[in-house]
């Protein structure tokens, strides 16, 4: 093989960073959905390897459930700290006070209530540019999504109707009001992450190690058991996203492999408490990384319903 | 395979009409190479049950979208993923049906290899030719006509060398350098991922073993170095003094191999300087290739903005405002004389005007057609432009990224074309200096 031939994540990876420069370069307000999970740990990488020496020519954004895991916030946190970056944090919490987004009766899952508390973001700072970590290899409405996404005015996707993307020639144009969705890490693949994360020597939460945690069991899935509501004064957040009676719970020793919040994130039984050692596990999956989110087991269109909307 | 073995990365696309198999064959590769993980499985299986009267439709993997599966068509192009010990490949399924053309565009101008599907039953139809024409067009390096539903012609060989002869009579004009003919059926497996029994007759690999072989390490340009310049990097508040007046020029080597202490030029302003540092993120290289993406650091503090392009003296691209390009067609509403688009080349977009409209393939004879009135959707034809500002570019037969162009319809910023660019008449002078300043 010739020295002047790249392998398959240096490939992926001079992708990547053009991708990023064209956001640079074409947008008057982009940002970085940044959320602390494997896939926006590469993001910032690969950031890094577009911009330095300057500094990231913008902020990160991170909407949250309220439902995170502890871990994932202290992280992201320290990593935006780390990296000299501006974190702009919005909560689907402050938006059902503020009343622009409402929960569905008996609905405990807040994924969906995270689409108008995004799009809130996007018209308050007038982002014209969101980019993200989402992966085409995930899900199938995603298979079929651009690396320059065009969402309308109201920050919808029209499957039917994307922008022709050929060569590296991306078309970044948009106007007043409507934006764009970035995706370069859209020919990645799960693997593909993981050694990138090893390759780079990046640093993970350590939720995605092994570690114990009482579990119980609920859709087929074992989600981990929130912390006990302490404040009485104010409704629990986890009504409704606690061990039942009849359900079974277990302490166990687990980690996850994919990281929407602790109410729809099954939590996996595993022993493996190294990059290597996922890896390894990985690639002997059998079942992909979305079977452990109950938040696209809805229906078949239950992402691209999502998507449709204004999801990330 | 040995350890440590660089695994590289093959894109390839499938075209091919409705109902010729695509989405099947697709799905039969990521089954047989066992690339196809529980839950997905259970999702065909349930999705069986409800629609397929029990039969597994391997379809249902590529399909994703919901008026796809309750069309049974494809409406967009999809990606998939999957690998074996030897290689990475990216799949873009591309629609067959006439209208949809723009999304063939989409998903194969980036692959190493194309498959054009045949139904054996029918041979070559109009598709078939347009496929191939686009395949051609786009100057994909590999091409692979599957000739698909070989069961259903009892495994024919007359009926294979037929179709193939078809082929024959049109494909020397296409200037397809490497074309591969493989009997198969998609449903059945044969010589999808295993050989099949029923072709004693084909010596040839199967579809994957061919995907794994074919020699891809020398599709990018190697000869002529191009940088277009993507982001000019000066830090403003560098934590490092050092770094107070550096001044780096972004973006991905489009073309060739750059040294450190090489001699190059900036065009369009044809002022030189020589590569003093070749910068990344993980450390400084003595030499960087097409398509690495780097900083570059120039001897000379020169006033250098996006879109400007750095060259190598030893393999100068052309400088002008007059195009001559082909282009294909990808807008309900039509291309006409005297239309204002913008043009989006390397890394600059600029205002264009269609200043002639030359032919109009016809895709059944090939033949030209000169002086159509217009080029509706779907078409392919060669047009004259004028640009406001003059463009640094090579012919794409040379070079496919400073060779191309999209078309952007001002208003409502809908890509209508994708446009490749005849060689430059003539090439800059590496004296252009002399006489620029």
């Amino acid at each position: 093989m010739s020295s002047y031939h790249l392998d398959h994540l240096q490939y992926l990876e001079t992708e990547a960073i053009h991708i990023m420069r064209e956001v640079a370069a074409e947008f008057e307000r982009p940002v970085l959905l940044f959320s602390g999970g494997k896939d926006s740990i590469c993001l910032l990488r690969l950031a890094e390897k577009a911009f330095r020496p300057s500094d990231l020519p913008m902020p990160f954004l991170n909407v949250e459930t309220g439902h995170e895991f502890p871990e994932l916030i202290e992280f992201r946190d320290r990593r935006a700290k780390e990296l000299g970056a501006k974190l702009i944090v919005r909560t689907v919490d402050q938006a059902i006070a503020d009343g622009t987004a409402m929960p569905a009766p008996g609905e405990i899952s807040r994924n969906k209530l995270q689409i108008p508390v995004l799009l809130g973001a996007i018209e308050e700072f007038r982002f014209d540019c969101a980019i993200g970590g989402a992966r085409r290899d995930e899900e199938k409405a995603r298979a079929k999504e651009r690396f320059f996404s065009f969402r309308d005015g109201f920050g919808q996707w029209d499957p039917k109707n994307q922008r022709p993307e050929i060569w590296n020639l991306y078309n970044a144009r948009v106007n007043p009001g409507e934006n764009m969705r970035v995706f370069p890490l859209s020919n990645w693949t799960e693997m593909d992450v993981w050694e990138y994360i090893k390759q780079e020597k990046l640093e993970v939460p350590n939720i995605y190690f092994s570690h114990t945690r009482e579990c119980f069991r609920r859709g087929g899935q074992w989600l981990p058991v929130p912390t006990p509501h302490a404040d009485a004064s104010r409704p629990d957040p986890y009504e409704g996203a606690r061990p039942r009676p009849n359900e079974k719970r277990a302490t166990m020793v687990v980690r996850v492999r994919t990281i929407a919040d602790m109410i729809s994130t099954g939590m996996i039984e595993s022993p493996a408490t190294s990059v290597d050692d996922i890896i390894g596990e990985v690639s002997a999956a059998r079942v992909t990384e979305r079977g452990t989110r109950a938040d696209d087991k809805a229906s078949e269109a239950a992402m691209e319903d999502r998507k449709k909307a204004g999801y990330f | 395979m040995p350890a440590n073995h660089p695994i590289e990365l093959l894109r390839f696309n499938t075209c091919g009409s409705v109902d010729d198999g695509k989405s099947t064959l697709i799905g039969r590769l990521l089954y047989d190479s066992k690339n196809l993980m529980e839950d997905q499985l259970e999702a065909l299986e349930r999705s069986a049950d409800i629609t397929g009267g029990g039969q597994i439709n391997l379809a249902n993997l590529t399909d994703g979208l919901r008026a796809e599966r309750e069309q049974g068509i494809t409406i967009d192009v999809a990606y998939r993923y999957f690998a074996t010990p030897r290689r990475k490949f990216i799949v873009a399924d591309t629609p067959g049906h006439v209208q949809y053309t723009r999304n063939m565009v989409t998903g194969a101008s980036t692959a190493n290899l194309s498959i054009v599907l045949v139904d054996a039953r029918q041979g070559v139809i109009e598709q078939s030719r347009r496929h191939t024409y686009i395949a051609s067009l786009l100057r994909i390096p590999h091409l692979v006509i599957a000739v698909n539903k070989m069961d259903l012609v009892d495994w024919s060989h007359e009926r294979f060398l037929e179709i193939r002869d078809d082929f024959g009579s049109f494909l020397p004009r296409l200037d397809m350098k490497d074309v591969k003919f493989i009997p198969m059926s998609a449903l059945n497996g044969d010589n999808v991922v295993d050989p099949s029994k029923h072709t004693p007759w084909y010596v040839g690999p199967t579809l994957l073993g061919h995907l794994e072989d074919v020699h891809i390490a020398s599709d990018w340009n190697l000869s002529g170095f191009r940088l277009p310049v993507q982001w000019v990097n000066r830090p403003n508040t560098p934590r490092d003094p050092a770094l107070h007046d550096f001044r780096g020029l972004s973006g991905q080597i489009a073309g060739g191999i750059v040294k450190v202490g090489q001699k190059v030029m900036v065009l369009p302003s044809g002022l030189k300087s020589t590569v003093k540092e070749i910068w990344t993120y993980s450390g400084k290289l003595q030499e960087a290739f097409c398509p690495q993406s780097v900083t570059l650091v120039l001897a000379d503090d020169l006033d250098i903005s996006r879109g400007d392009m750095v060259v190598g003296l030893d393999s100068m691209p052309g400088v002008g405002t007059d195009l001559h390009a082909r282009v294909a067609w990808m807008h309900p509403r039509p291309l006409q004389r005297g239309k204002k688009y913008l043009l989006k080349h390397t890394t600059q977009t600029v205002q264009s005007v269609v200043t002639a409209l030359e032919n109009r393939i016809d895709i059944h004879t090939y033949e030209p057609q000169p002086e159509p009135a217009e080029l509706a959707m779907n078409d392919i034809g060669e047009i004259r432009l004028k640009v406001a500002k003059p463009l640094v570019f090579d012919g794409y037969a040379t070079n496919r990224l400073t060779g191309s162009f999209v078309l952007i319809e001002p208003g409502t910023n809908a890509t209508v074309a994708a446009g490749m660019l005849q060689p430059p008449l003539e090439a800059v002078k590496p004296e252009y200096n002399d006489f620029a300043i």
